[in-house]
């Protein structure tokens, strides 16, 4: 099932969602359970990346003004995993080092997005500077 | 506007979260909570979340801070029924919920309350 406001594109795998309001990071996070229950993700693995993406959807909706993320399914022989990124055109992060550092926010949460959701992933990178909007990719394999 | 119910049991207060909370949500319930201790005196708080199959930093700060609030309003919170999968994720998320009282389900959760409740008035 795909969620109100996605848009489906022609590469087979992929959707986008709109990350912009507190129930758009709902519907994420439960799409997101959906997909990775059908590539046979185990339960530990599901609440792994659903975890870090709801982190990761807070943080664009918060800082970044909003923006979307990019869902995939990933193939590679027989392994299957997903790889979601969330982009934004807000003001961009001025210090990526320091923006994953435990404990650093610049709004008022916990400071536990990014460094969090890079730990419960196996691949993740930043693409941001200021002023150019922040790119954030991560992706979990089964 | 959406809300979670909350109910009184004699001393206690007892929340099942049974829906998939957004921000605001969570926000609400936080509020709603800590009027209802004050309101009713409730000397313990009881959190059911074996129904979340995701607890962020965001739902873990609520809970920690129903657990803060409540207790300065002289009043015990226990969590119950969380999820192995969920404890392994908060863990490595980086919120271990410390100074969070827990129990692993509704009827252990509630022997901890009365338990505790007994300790204070002897």
């Amino acid at each position: 099932m795909i969620p109100r406001g996605a848009t489906q594109r022609p590469a087979a795998g992929s959707v986008k969602l709109p990350v912009r309001t507190p129930e758009d990071i709902v519907r994420t996070r439960q799409f997101l359970r959906e997909q990775a229950k059908a590539i046979g993700f185990s339960l530990v693995d599901q609440t792994k990346i659903v975890t870090a993406a709801s982190e990761l959807a807070r943080n664009t909706m918060i800082y970044g003004g909003g923006g979307e993320v990019e869902i995939q399914t990933l193939a590679e022989g027989a392994r299957r995993g997903l790889r979601l990124t969330f982009i934004d055109q807000g003001p961009g992060i001025a210090d990526v080092e320091l923006a994953l550092k435990d404990g650093f926010t610049t709004g008022g949460g916990l400071g536990l997005g990014l460094g969090g959701a890079k730990r419960l992933c196996n691949e993740f990178s930043i693409d941001s500077r200021p002023g150019s909007g922040t790119r954030v990719t991560i992706a979990r394999w089964k | 506007m959406e809300r979670i119910p909350i109910l009184k049991m004699g001393p206690f207060l007892l929340v099942t979260i049974q829906v998939d909370m957004h921000d605001q949500l969570a926000l609400t319930l936080q509020d709603d909570l800590t009027a209802k201790i004050s309101k009713e005196r409730s000397r313990g708080v009881l959190i059911d979340i074996s129904a979340l199959d995701v607890v962020d930093s965001f739902i873990g700060r609520m809970i920690a801070n129903i657990s803060a609030m409540a207790r300065v309003l002289d009043a015990q919170t226990v969590v119950v029924g969380m999820q192995p999968s969920v404890a392994i994720t908060l863990v490595e998320l980086g919120l271990p919920l410390e100074g969070v009282h827990t129990a692993l389900n509704v009827e252990k959760g509630m022997a901890l309350l009365n338990r505790r409740l007994e300790e204070v008035r002897a």
